[in-house]
C-alpha cells in the first residue's frame, strides 16, 4: 500500500460558504416561483389600477442607486476587517446600513401612496396580488440583511470582534447582502421595465 | 467487553427523565437520524391505517363506513403524510445517521441547525394534524384537509373549502417543508466538507452521491413549493388573487408551481433508496459495485433531469400539444439513467455469491417491484395512453409500486441492513425472511389489482362506485391485500421491538461490509471514530481486510 493514497490530502470547501451558497441558492428559486408568477399575470388583471397608471419609476431608481452601492460598502467593511481594522469596518458597515434602511424607507414610502392615494391593495386585483407579494418578499430579505449587518455593527462597536476569528463570517453575510441586490436587479427588470411596457 | 455494546445498555444507568432530556437536548446527528426516523414510522403507522380506512370504505360498492368527506380527508391526509411525514423524515434521517459515519466525520457540518430542522419536521407535522380538531375556524365546518395531497385549486379557494383545513395544510407543509431545507443545506455542506482524508469525491459511498443529488433537489424544489403555498395562503388570508380565476388567476399556474415541486419530489423519495440499494447489493453479492463511476454520472443526470419533467402530471389539462411532447420526450429520456442504474445492479449481482439475507431479499424485491413501476410510469408518459389512464387507478398503482414496492422496500431492507449498526443487535433473520414474503404478498395483492380496475376505467379519489362495471372483484382483492400487509409490516415492527433487547450481539461488522461505518464498535461512540480513519479506495475496510490486494490498484 503506497502511503502516498493512504495519506492522501483531499481538498475541501469551507462549510460555512458552502452552506450559505446552498442558502443562497434554496432563496433564488424561492423568488423566482414569485417572478415567474408576475411575468405570468402581466396585463391580465381584469380592472385598474394597472402598473402605468400608479407606478413611478423614478424614485425606485433612486432607491436602487442606494441599494445596489450598499454592496460596494458591504466589500469595504469586509476588508476592513480582513485587516484588522475594527472601526473602519463598522464604519463602512454604518454606510451599509443607512443605504439599506434608506431603501427600506423609500419603498415603505411608495406603498404608502399606493394604497392610500392610488387605492392599490394585495386584494385589489392580479397586478396587486403579486406586487406586493414579489416586493414585500424582497424587503423583507433586505430587513433580515441590516439585520444581520446592525448585528455585527454592534458587536463591533461593543469590541466584540475578532478579525481572525470574524472575518469569514462577515464576508458570508457580505454574501448574503450581494444575493439581496442581484434579486433586486431581476425584481427590478420585472416589475419596472418588463412589466411597465404598453 | 464485559457488557454487550448496545444502545440499551449504553445508557440503562440514567433515569428515565435524564434520558428523555438527553435525546430532546441533543445535537448529535446519530440520535436526530434515530429520532427522524422512528417520528417517520409512527407517521407511517398512521398513514397506513388512513389508507386501511378508504380499502374498507371500497371493498364493495356503495359502502358507507366513511363519508364522501371523511374520504377525501383520509386520501388528502394519507398522501400528505406518506410524502412529508414518512419518507422524507426516514430517508432524511437515515441520511443523517449514515453520512458522517460513511465519510469518517465526527458529526454533520452544522448540528444544532441539524436539530433544528428535526424539530421543524416534528412540529409541522403535529400541526398539520392538529387540524382534526383545530380547523373548525369561523365557519364551524372544519376537519383536516380534504383537497388531496397537491391541493388543486380553484379547490383551495375559500369558497370551496371553508373552516382552516387548507391553511393548516399550506403551514404544516411549509414548516416541515423548511426543516427539509436546513436538513439539505447540512448535507451539502457535509458531504462537501467533512470528508476523511484521502475520501476523494470518486471515493465516496454511492449513498452519500445520491443524497448529495438528493440536498440539490431539496433546495430546488421545496422553495418553489413554500413560494406557491405563500401565494395560496395570500389569497385564503389577505384576499390576493393568484388562484382565483374570477379575477383572472390562473389554475393551472399553481399546477405548474406544483408539480415543479412535485416531480422533483419523486426523485428526492426514490434517490436514497437507489443509495441503499447501491450499498446492500454489492456486500451481499460479494462484489465491487458495477460501474460507479457509470452510477455517480447517472445520479447526477437524473438530478438535472428530473426538474424538466414536470408537466408529465398536466397531459390532461390542456396544454399546447408541442408541450406535451416535449415533457413527455424529457419522461422517456430520464428512463435513461434510470434504467443504466438497474442494469448496474443487475451487473453487481451477475455471477457473484449472493447471499439472500434479510436486507438482500427486500432489495431484490425492491428491483422487482421498481422495475414494474418504472415501466408502468413510461406507459404513463405516452400522452395518448395518458389521456385515457389519467386520475384512474392505474396511476394509483403505478406510484404505489413506485413508492411503496420502491421506497419502502428500500427502506426495510436499510434497516434490516443498519439496525445491528444502530442498536448492537441483529434483527430476527427468520422473522424477517417471514415479513419480506407476506409483505411481498400483500403488496401485490393491493395494488396490483388497481392497474386493472384503472384500465378498465375506475376514477381515482371516488369515495364508492356502481356495481356491474366490474371493478368489484379487483377491490375486493385489494382490501384483503390490507390485513396480509399489515401483518408483514407489523412482523417487522415486532421484530425492531424485540431484537432491541433479544437480538444476537452484532459486533462492528455483521456483515463483512467495505464502507467506514463498519469500521467502528455498534452502536457508535458519541463521537463516532476515536481516530478520524483514512480512505485509500472506494471500499476503505476492503483494503484493510485484504492488504495484499487492494482496491487502489484497480482505481
Amino acid at each position: 500500500m503506497s502511503s502516498l493514497s493512504t495519506h492522501q490530502e483531499i481538498w475541501q470547501p469551507s462549510r460555512g460558504k458552502v452552506g450559505m451558497a446552498a442558502l443562497i441558492g434554496m432563496e433564488c428559486f424561492f423568488f423566482s416561483g414569485f417572478i415567474v408568477a408576475y411575468l405570468y399575470y402581466i396585463g391580465a388583471s381584469a380592472h385598474g389600477p394597472f402598473p402605468r397608471d400608479v407606478l413611478e419609476v423614478k424614485p425606485v431608481i433612486v432607491n436602487s442607486v442606494a441599494l445596489l452601492s450598499s454592496s460596494w460598502t458591504v466589500v469595504a467593511a469586509v476588508r476592513a476587517l480582513n485587516t484588522g481594522r475594527v472601526g473602519s469596518m463598522g464604519f463602512w458597515l454604518l454606510i451599509t446600513v443607512l443605504l439599506g434602511t434608506f431603501f427600506i424607507w423609500g419603498t415603505l414610502a411608495e406603498w404608502r401612496t399606493l394604497i392610500y392615494d392610488k387605492g392599490l391593495t394585495i386584494s385589489t386585483n392580479l397586478f396587486g396580488s403579486t406586487f406586493f407579494a414579489l416586493i414585500g418578499f424582497h424587503a423583507f430579505h433586505v430587513c433580515l440583511g441590516l439585520m444581520a449587518l446592525s448585528t455585527v455593527w454592534v458587536l463591533g462597536v461593543l469590541g466584540q470582534l475578532k478579525p481572525s476569528r470574524d472575518a469569514m463570517r462577515l464576508e458570508l453575510i457580505s454574501w448574503y447582502w450581494h444575493f439581496v441586490d442581484v434579486v433586486w436587479i431581476f425584481v427590478f427588470t420585472t416589475v419596472y421595465i418588463v412589466g411597465m411596457r404598453p | 467487553m464485559t457488557t454487550p455494546s448496545t444502545i440499551l445498555a449504553e445508557s440503562s444507568n440514567r433515569s428515565v427523565l435524564e434520558r428523555m432530556h438527553a435525546w430532546a437536548v441533543t445535537v448529535d446527528h446519530k440520535k436526530l437520524g434515530v429520532m427522524y426516523i422512528l417520528c417517520g414510522l409512527v407517521f407511517f403507522v398512521i398513514a397506513g391505517l388512513e389508507a386501511t380506512l378508504m380499502r374498507i370504505q371500497l371493498i364493495v360498492p356503495l359502502n358507507d363506513v366513511l363519508t364522501p368527506q371523511g374520504f377525501n380527508q383520509m386520501f388528502t391526509m394519507h398522501g400528505t403524510t406518506m410524502v412529508f411525514l414518512v419518507g422524507m423524515p426516514i430517508l432524511l434521517g437515515a441520511g443523517n445517521y449514515l453520512l458522517p459515519l460513511m465519510i469518517g466525520a465526527r458529526d454533520m457540518a452544522f448540528p444544532r441547525l441539524n436539530a433544528f430542522g428535526f424539530w421543524l419536521f416534528l412540529f409541522g407535522g403535529i400541526l398539520l394534524y392538529f387540524s382534526w380538531i383545530g380547523a373548525d375556524g369561523l365557519y364551524g365546518s372544519g376537519g383536516a384537509p380534504d383537497v388531496g395531497w397537491f391541493a388543486y385549486s380553484p379547490l383551495t379557494s375559500r369558497t370551496f373549502s371553508r373552516g382552516n383545513s387548507t391553511d393548516y395544510w399550506i403551514l404544516g407543509i411549509m414548516v416541515s417543508g423548511f426543516g427539509s431545507m436546513t436538513t439539505a443545506i447540512n448535507f451539502l455542506a457535509t458531504i462537501l466538507c467533512m470528508r476523511c482524508p484521502g475520501m476523494t469525491m470518486m471515493r465516496l459511498p454511492l449513498l452519500a452521491w445520491m443524497m448529495l443529488v438528493v440536498a440539490v433537489l431539496v433546495l430546488t424544489a421545496i422553495p418553489v413549493l413554500t413560494a406557491a403555498q405563500v401565494m395560496l395562503l395570500f389569497d385564503r388570508t389577505l384576499g390576493a388573487h393568484f388562484f382565483d380565476p374570477q379575477q383572472q388567476g390562473s389554475a393551472v399556474l399553481w399546477q405548474h408551481l406544483f408539480w415543479f415541486f412535485g416531480h422533483p419530489e419523486v426523485y428526492i423519495l426514490i434517490l436514497p433508496p437507489f443509495g441503499f440499494i447501491s450499498e446492500i447489493v454489492p456486500v451481499f453479492s460479494r462484489k465491487v459495485i458495477f460501474g460507479y463511476a457509470l452510477m455517480v454520472a447517472a445520479t447526477v443526470g437524473i438530478g438535472f433531469i428530473s426538474l424538466g419533467v414536470w408537466a408529465h402530471h398536466m397531459f390532461v389539462v390542456g396544454l399546447p400539444p408541442w408541450l406535451n411532447a416535449l415533457f413527455a420526450a424529457s419522461t422517456f429520456l430520464i428512463s435513461v439513467p434510470t434504467g443504466i442504474k438497474i442494469f448496474n445492479w443487475l451487473g453487481t449481482m451477475w455471477g457473484g455469491r449472493i447471499r439472500f439475507s434479510t436486507p438482500m431479499l427486500f432489495a431484490t424485491g425492491f428491483l422487482g417491484m421498481f422495475i414494474v413501476g418504472g415501466l408502468t410510469g413510461i406507459m404513463l408518459a405516452v400522452v395518448p395512453l395518458t389521456h385515457q389512464l389519467s386520475d384512474s387507478y392505474f396511476v394509483v398503482g403505478h406510484f404505489h409500486f413506485v413508492l411503496f414496492g420502491g421506497t419502502v422496500f428500500a427502506i426495510f431492507a436499510a434497516i434490516f441492513y443498519w439496525y445491528p449498526k444502530v442498536t448492537g443487535r441483529l434483527m430476527n433473520e427468520r422473522q424477517g425472511v417471514w415479513a419480506f414474503w407476506i409483505l411481498l404478498l400483500g403488496f401485490n395483492l393491493v395494488f396490483l389489482p388497481m392497474h386493472i380496475s384503472g384500465m378498465l376505467g375506475m376514477p381515482r379519489r371516488i369515495y364508492t362506485y356502481q356495481p356491474g362495471r366490474g371493478f368489484e372483484i379487483w377491490n375486493l382483492i385489494s382490501t384483503i391485500g390490507v390485513p396480509v400487509q399489515i401483518l408483514g409490516v407489523g412482523l417487522i415492527v415486532w421484530n425492531m421491538i424485540r431484537s432491541l433487547s433479544r437480538g444476537a450481539i452484532a459486533g462492528n461488522d455483521p456483515w463483512d461490509a467495505w464502507t467506514l461505518e463498519w469500521s467502528t464498535p455498534s452502536p457508535p461512540p458519541e463521537h463516532n471514530f476515536d481516530r478520524i480513519p483514512t480512505c485509500t479506495s472506494a471500499r476503505p475496510l476492503w483494503d484493510r481486510k485484504n492488504p495484499t490486494d487492494p482496491d487502489e490498484h484497480v482505481e
